[in-house]
């Protein structure tokens, strides 16, 4: 009787390893159209309204959580922001004067771009459920291929970029953020305008990497990283240029260029999502400069 | 044990809420910059409260609800919490542990298991990835959360299974004890 229960306790346990590395193994080989995705996304799709439901109901509670832990953070935030608007207010007085020689300049070369973000269709979402997990940064949206969202889209929200569409159902999307391990854009340095590319530092959560710059000694601690856009029609850049991405703070310096790392952080707060942008038209200054649709 | 019909039900709803709650809220609220984790404490619960065998199915189980609804890589979950399950209830059919605090015990060496199983799978599976301060740090952070809330989250598993749970002797003997059947006082 003891020599049966034993046996079966390690069958049971032997017959779910096997089922667990064989699903591991099954969806690791295959394609992203494979069964096995198919079905992950029919499952996402049943199950995307329940917790849209759940979400809703208890939002509450979530803001009664935050709401403590904001109070924690917002004195030392204080702090740090009364510095930040020191420094700010500076620089708007410096902004206004180059704003208004901006706008001139553009009046004057008439550059044919939209300029703001309406201008690439934005789609307003909200999100819904997130990935607790330090390897899939991501995060679920209540708007999908419905909504004009598609695969690879920009993701930002009013504090600079997000990510980009990771997978897309009729009603919802999962959206990987920045600091997701698969993700990459390329960008370049505001200020010195040296191009780079950004990729998540994988295995240090929110911090991100400016790579293959050529001349890295020229990017300075504080310099804001925006995307780069499409420098060349050949190879479309999924992301419109000029949007936020993050600003230096700090670059590891190497023995030699190449060792060097310039690490930026997020200018978007990957931890408190809630409304988002999805660019549905993220190439409308690409079809505006050559007059073709991509 | 071998749950039946009806426990296997509310086990479902269990795991079906217990996720629910995590990816809608536990995974939204950071403290000091990370969430806690639900899934690893619920099958921990399950494997004390039930055993190997209960224990390792409702871990899989939830691993693979787990790895569907977040798009993860499918089996990775249900792996690392098959073994956290199974674990969990051999401690409790080897030794039947009876002090209070042996669920925040569970919960954290279960979270442990997950957050490290979990992340060693993914350097195997090929994730070019240094082992830096601030992984460890998250996955000590995320530990240290789990046993804050093991102890209520084992107590609310209890009180949902208690119907189809195994009497337990240490508690029959209180009972006796209150209403005077085993005193010796009552002899007297």
């Amino acid at each position: 009787m003891y020599d049966k229960a034993v046996r079966r306790r390690r069958a049971v346990l032997a017959v779910l390893v096997a089922l667990s590395l064989t699903l591991l193994t099954a969806y690791f080989g295959e394609s992203s159209s494979g069964s096995l995705h198919g079905v992950q996304r029919g499952a996402m799709e049943v199950l995307a309204p329940i917790q849209e439901g759940a979400n809703r109901v208890v939002k509450p509670f979530r803001d009664l959580f935050g709401w403590f832990g904001s109070t924690l953070d917002a004195k030392s935030q204080r702090d740090e922001l009364k510095k930040e608007r020191d420094a700010l207010r500076l620089q708007v007085t410096q902004l206004q004067v180059d704003g208004a020689e901006n706008k001139t300049l553009r009046g004057l070369l008439n550059i044919n771009t939209g300029g703001g973000m309406k201008a690439y269709q934005p789609v307003i979402a909200r999100v819904f459920a997130r990935s607790p997990s330090t390897w899939y940064s991501t995060v679920e949206i209540n708007k999908g291929s419905s909504d004009g969202v598609r695969p690879d889209q920009p993701v930002v929200n009013g504090e600079g970029l997000v990510g980009k569409v990771k997978s897309v159902s009729n009603g919802n999307a999962i959206v990987m953020l920045l600091t997701d391990q698969e993700f990459g854009v390329s960008a370049k340095a505001a200020r010195s305008g040296e191009p780079g590319s950004i990729n998540p530092a994988v295995g240090a959560p929110g911090d991100l990497l400016l790579e293959l710059v050529p001349r890295g000694k020229l990017v300075t601690k504080g310099e804001h990283i925006v995307t780069a856009g499409t420098v060349s029609t050949r190879l479309r850049s999924l992301f419109p240029p000029g949007i936020l991405i993050g600003t230096v703070n700090r670059v590891d310096q190497g023995e030699g260029e190449l060792d060097r790392r310039i690490h930026v952080s997020p200018a978007a707060d990957l931890r408190r999502l809630e409304y988002l942008e999805v660019l549905t038209k993220p190439n409308t200054d690409l079809v505006a400069s050559t007059g073709k649709t991509p | 044990m071998t749950p039946t019909g009806p426990a296997i039900f509310r086990l479902a709803l269990l795991g079906l809420f217990g996720c629910i709650l995590q990816l809608t809220t536990v995974a939204q609220i950071t403290i000091f910059g990370v969430p806690a984790d639900l899934s690893p404490l619920l099958v921990c619960s399950v494997g004390l409260l039930l055993g190997s065998v209960p224990g390792a199915l409702f871990g899989f189980c939830i691993g693979l609800f787990v790895d569907t609804a977040l798009l993860q890589t499918l089996g990775i979950s249900s792996l690392v919490l098959t073994a956290v399950g199974y674990g969990a209830g051999r401690l409790r059919e080897l030794r039947d542990p009876a002090h209070a605090l042996v669920p925040v015990a569970v919960g954290a060496i279960g979270t442990a298991v997950y957050a490290i199983g979990f992340s060693i799978m993914q350097f195997l599976l090929g994730v070019d990835a240094p082992v830096s301060l601030l992984l460890v740090r998250e996955i000590l952070l995320v530990i240290v959360l789990n046993t804050l809330l093991a102890l209520p989250v084992h107590m609310l598993v209890r009180r949902w299974l208690s119907p189809f749970l195994p009497d337990d002797p240490r508690r029959r003997r209180r009972r006796a004890y209150t209403t005077g059947g085993l005193s010796p006082l009552s002899r007297a």
